[in-house]
């Protein structure tokens, strides 16, 4: 399955104190923060760590291995696209959209494996594909 | 603080349009308070608190005190979507049992059908919200937010596509009773099954509709209530939660309906098996099944076994549920359907539902509202409802 055309595009607001999240994203890198204080890793990333408030965090980058938890197939959409909750072999879960495979080959439990696909207007976002 | 038996709702009113090209969204708003109010027996002049959310236009109660010309003492904005009319029935008891206000007023409007920029949520736009950038890019919508909802319950649970189905049926049922209901034909499992998969598993009419339209509701003081001749309906209890993504653990199989039902039965001191009706928010059916389980009408997991074969069903099943006809079939006034949830609850308490609906002797009333989305973020909220 074709991805579906990424029109998103990020205000500077987005960026403020992920900026180290962004830039490797724009590397085509999933950075995966994790708190120096309590070792918890959350998800969608912070500055902050949501789970103790502690403001010291890694951003260890991810394996890229993930399991679908979720999914659903938009069949009304002009190119019909794959939404999912994918976990990652870190632990938390993420909102993406699932990409390189026909719509009927996805299943809840199939492991994943981290991509990035350009936006239209050339930022790349974590997707994924099948193992 | 207790809010049992701190207030009570004496006027309630559902706008009877659907669509709306030639009204105005204060002016909506207008109509509905003014019919509220007739209904309780008081007028605008009686008002000294008012409620509103996102829907209300400009900057919500100073506009809209303005336009209403009303006196208040104390206003309230909580936003929680769709179910915020319900969290406004409750503060507005924290309110009088405060003492901040004797008569309050709930305002809800839109016209998502006649003019959808106009009716769009006014302040969504004005700030990056911090989970966008993670989550717009992958083209999130209401329907398949919700669906993977669903897809996890029918994995975890076998629930099946032909159990969600029977809570549109329930729907059909109640709505061809409703003359002001926008699907009024009756529809079978086989009927829903054969409409077209929207998102897998949710089919076109295992969706909510959105509609123009609106509600309102007056709330006082019991001293007041008792003074008006209209039935009176009481606060036995409520409850409110947010549920989100806590950090990145993702569980799609409960709603924020079982922390804030929990504190609604515990505020009334009454268990599900009390429960005479029940307004369910019934965005997708979906909603409606895990909501139910959450509430505790049934086990996590059972929910599929207990929404067919015609349970929620007036007159029918042990449960009757939206008989309205909900937002799957009567309204959903600016996709924001806890309003009308509310005043059919207020209906069937003073026995003015439509007679081929009506719960006989209907003296306890649950309603229950989302707002959001399932499957990300919701304000989830309870009221227990009592004829007095």
């Amino acid at each position: 399955m074709a991805g579906r055309a990424i029109t998103y595009e990020l205000s500077a607001d987005a960026v403020l104190g992920l900026e180290t999240y962004h830039a490797a994203r724009r590397e085509r890198r999933l950075l995966v923060p994790r708190c120096r204080a309590c070792g918890e890793t959350h998800w969608y990333p912070r500055p902050f760590c949501p789970f103790c408030g502690s403001g010291e965090l890694d951003w260890p980058e991810a394996a890229g291995e993930g399991t679908v938890y979720s999914f659903s197939i938009m069949r009304r959409a002009e190119t019909p696209y794959a939404i999912a909750f994918v976990t990652l072999a870190e632990g938390p879960t993420m909102m993406a959209n699932v990409v390189g495979c026909a719509p009927d080959d996805i299943a809840i439990g199939m492991k994943v494996r981290l991509d990035f696909q350009d936006s239209v207007a050339g930022e790349p976002f974590p997707v994924f594909t099948p193992a | 603080m207790s809010l049992r038996g701190a207030a009570c709702i004496v006027g309630a009113f559902e706008h009877p349009a659907r669509k709306a090209p030639h009204v105005s969204t204060p002016q909506l708003h207008a109509e509905c308070a003014r019919a509220a109010l007739a209904d309780a027996g008081l007028t605008a002049a009686d008002v000294d608190g008012y409620f509103c959310a996102g829907d209300a236009p400009g900057f919500g109660p100073m506009t809209m005190a303005e336009y209403l010309n009303l006196d208040c003492r104390h206003v309230d904005t909580t936003e929680t979507g769709g179910s915020a009319y319900l969290v406004h029935v409750a503060h507005a008891a924290e309110a009088i049992a405060a003492g901040r206000c004797d008569v309050a007023l709930v305002t809800m409007a839109g016209r998502p059908r006649s003019e959808p920029a106009v009716s769009a949520f006014s302040s969504a736009g004005a700030f990056t919200p911090p989970d966008q950038p993670f989550e717009l890019p992958y083209g999130p919508a209401a329907i398949n937010t919700y669906a993977m909802c669903a897809m996890r319950h029918m994995h975890e649970f076998g629930t099946t596509p032909e159990q969600l189905a029977w809570i549109r049926v329930a729907a059909s049922h109640h709505a061809q009773h409703n003359p002001h209901a926008v699907f009024r034909d009756l529809v079978t499992v086989e009927d829903v099954l054969a409409s077209p998969v929207v998102a897998d598993p949710l089919h076109r009419l295992d969706c909510c509709m959105n509609t123009d339209g609106g509600g309102a509701l007056v709330i006082v003081k019991p001293e007041i209530a008792r003074s008006l001749a209209r039935p009176t309906v009481t606060l036995r209890g409520a409850g409110e939660f947010v549920k989100h993504q806590s950090g990145g653990r993702v569980d799609l199989t409960w709603s924020g309906a079982r922390e804030s039902g929990r504190a609604a039965f515990a505020m009334a001191g009454v268990t599900p098996v009390d429960i005479a009706y029940a307004s369910v928010y019934d965005s997708f059916t979906i909603t409606v099944l895990i909501q139910l389980e959450d509430l505790g009408f049934c086990e996590k997991g059972r929910g599929g076994a207990f929404v067919a074969d015609g349970n929620l069903i007036a007159g029918v099943g042990r449960m009757p549920v939206n008989t309205d006809g909900g937002g799957l079939c009567n309204s959903h006034p600016a996709g924001r359907g806890g309003m009308p949830k509310i005043v059919e609850a207020v209906r069937q308490l003073r026995g003015e539902a439509h007679p081929a609906v009506q719960v006989p002797g209907c003296a306890l009333a649950l309603v229950h509202g989302t707002g959001g989305s399932l499957g990300s973020r919701h304000g989830s909220a309870t009221l227990i409802l009592e004829r007095s």
